[in-house]
């Protein structure tokens, strides 16, 4: 294979058109001194089938969902992913990351677009959403931007029990703005508490964030806190990090949020190493100019017929520059395009059995922890797919070690986030796991003394 | 087109003095150049504005543009009707295309605006 087109004729030619003697001459202007005066120090090239073999071998380093038995979610969710998903998104007509700088010209993709904005209005009950954000953390971030738009106030209610990662990119865009997060504890329940929502909430609140299903894997009360919010005239903003929940738990929007974001690789997205993922975005008609990101609309041509158009973006930074809504200007068109695709391959039903079966192996695993010697659950809460153990004798760190070498993927070390709750590991459950697996786990966790 | 006894922005807004009041639109000019306006934001009544702050939003199907106040003063009256029916801002630019009523704080500050005939003039200037 080769990776240079240029021929020692192609680049002598170029040489002589520019009078220039050799391409050295070109780096003139750069130090002697900070240049690197011999040839890279690499090993020799390898034949395309040679390559293969060693990308394969290293690839093979990983601990990986393929060959191992994973217990590990906390914002990244291990889930079966048909084949039909792949073959419909490698489709030449829709494989591109992009939505086209004349879009309607791409009807097809508007519309898969305006397909997966009403899908996601449908699950979190609300009335529009935006064709798609960075991820599940700058969603929220932009949420909370959002509220502060509408209300021009200043404080941000932010529960310990969203997830660290969602909080910490929270700060870093609310930080300039002069924005204040103020955290909020969560109890033995592994829930909010509803009375310190109460007492943290005063005029200067714009908004109180919860996320649901919360990072310990419990349920809020959102009705109760969407009403506590609404009672200071601050915006209720709900995150969701694991939107399969949505096929059994009402919808935030029937609790009374405002505001619903979360991360959408759950649907048919790969776990991909952390990324590219698919932050959703959703909220009420009333709210739709202080909306960031781009829009899709359905109208009709002069003859009557449905068609697709990119709209509402007058307000966007290629046009609005320094005075746009958001500094977002583009969208996950791709993995937008996935979750589309999933979704209307499981359909409402289809999503519903996927929820249950999450949630009855975790109460499975809940259950089994909860007899298991060494161990205990930390927190009271209902949950989905997701809970917290506390390890009484072997650090989680050991656990986990132990696990990996029976080609198990542990939970997550929450010590790294809560240092309070340093003997603890959140655990994931989803269809992915059999009940052998599940059984394997125990008796691994067990057996770790 | 540009009604005399106005008086006109830099930014394409004209005001008009009711007493110490001045009520304040956008011109002729602004709305042909805006295209079809589909959505206003107008501040909240009370709201002090300085001269040449932005006090909304006026939004047609191509862009997106700042309001600017053409006086120092605070908000007495927000039209409205515009809420629904945006296109008065086409049709009728200087009539019940209106946006705001302000209370005049510095009337001297008009002298920094320009006549019917000033405007005129600076639009013939920027090549229009």
């Amino acid at each position: 294979m080769r990776y240079i087109p240029n021929t020692e004729a192609d680049c002598r030619t170029m040489l002589d058109a520019i009078g220039v003697r050799s391409s050295e001459e070109l780096f003139a202007d750069i130090p002697s001194k900070l240049r690197l005066k011999r040839g890279l120090d690499l090993p020799p090239p390898l034949s395309e089938s040679g390559l293969r073999r060693q990308m394969n071998a290293l690839a093979g380093k990983d601990a990986d969902v393929d060959r191992y038995s994973s217990f590990l979610g906390a914002g990244a969710y291990n889930h079966f992913i048909p084949a039909a998903v792949s073959h419909l998104v490698f489709r030449s007509e829709f494989y591109t990351a992009y939505t086209p700088y004349q879009p309607e010209i791409s009807q097809g993709t508007l519309q898969a677009i305006y397909e997966y904005q009403t899908l996601i209005c449908q699950l979190t009950g609300m009335e529009i959403a935006n064709a798609s954000m960075y991820d599940g953390s700058s969603a929220l971030a932009e949420a909370v931007l959002m509220a502060h738009r509408i209300n021009g106030r200043q404080e941000v209610l932010m529960p310990r029990a969203v997830h660290p990662e969602y909080r910490m990119v929270c700060g870093t865009y609310a930080n300039k703005l002069g924005l204040r997060l103020l955290e909020l504890p969560y109890t033995d329940k592994g829930t909010t508490d509803l009375k310190q929502v109460k007492a943290a909430l005063s005029p200067r609140t714009s908004c109180v964030v919860v996320q649901s299903p919360n990072f310990f894997g419990a349920l809020e009360m959102l009705e109760e806190i969407a009403e506590a919010a609404h009672g200071a005239d601050a915006l209720l903003v709900v995150a969701v990090a694991e939107p399969v929940s949505f096929g059994i738990v009402r919808s935030p929007g029937e609790c009374g949020a405002d505001i619903v974001v979360g991360e959408g690789q759950s649907f048919g997205n790969h776990l991909n190493f952390g990324g590219p993922y698919l932050g959703f975005f959703a909220t009420k008609e009333a709210y739709l100019r202080s909306m960031p990101g781009r829009l899709i609309g359905q109208t009709e041509d002069k003859h009557g017929r449905t068609g697709y158009v990119l709209t509402l973006s007058t307000r966007e930074q290629h046009i609005r520059r320094e005075k746009a809504t958001s500094n977002i200007c583009t969208n996950e068109g791709l993995c937008a395009l996935t979750a589309t695709v999933y979704l209307s391959l499981l359909g409402r039903t289809g999503l519903r059995e996927l929820a249950l079966l999450n949630l009855r192996k975790t109460a499975y695993a809940k259950a089994a922890f909860s007899k298991l010697r060494g161990y205990e659950v930390r927190f009271s809460g209902s949950t989905f797919n997701e809970f917290v153990v506390r390890s009484k004798k072997r650090t989680p760190a050991q656990v986990n070690r132990a696990l990996l070498g029976k080609r198990i993927i542990g939970g997550m070390e929450l010590g790294r986030f809560y240092p309070e709750l340093a003997d603890c590991l959140l655990l994931c459950v989803t269809e992915e796991n059999s009940r052998e697996e599940i059984d394997a786990l125990c008796k691994a966790m067990g057996g770790a003394r | 087109m540009y009604p005399e006894g106005l008086h006109y922005t830099k930014e394409h807004e004209w005001i008009k003095l009711e007493g110490d009041r001045g009520r304040v639109g956008i011109t002729h000019f602004a709305q042909s150049q805006l295209g079809d306006v589909v959505f206003v934001e107008l501040p909240k009544v009370g709201k002090p504005l300085r001269q040449m702050e932005a006090f909304g939003v006026v939004e047609s199907v191509k862009a997106v543009s700042d309001l600017y106040c053409p006086v120092t003063g605070q908000v007495l009256e927000v039209n409205s009707s515009l809420e629904s029916k945006p296109e008065q801002i086409n049709s009728d630019p200087y009539g019940k295309g209106w946006m705001v009523v302000v209370k005049i704080a510095e009337p001297k500050e008009l002298r920094n605006l320009m006549t019917a005939e000033k405007y005129k003039a600076y639009l013939a200037a920027e090549g229009h």
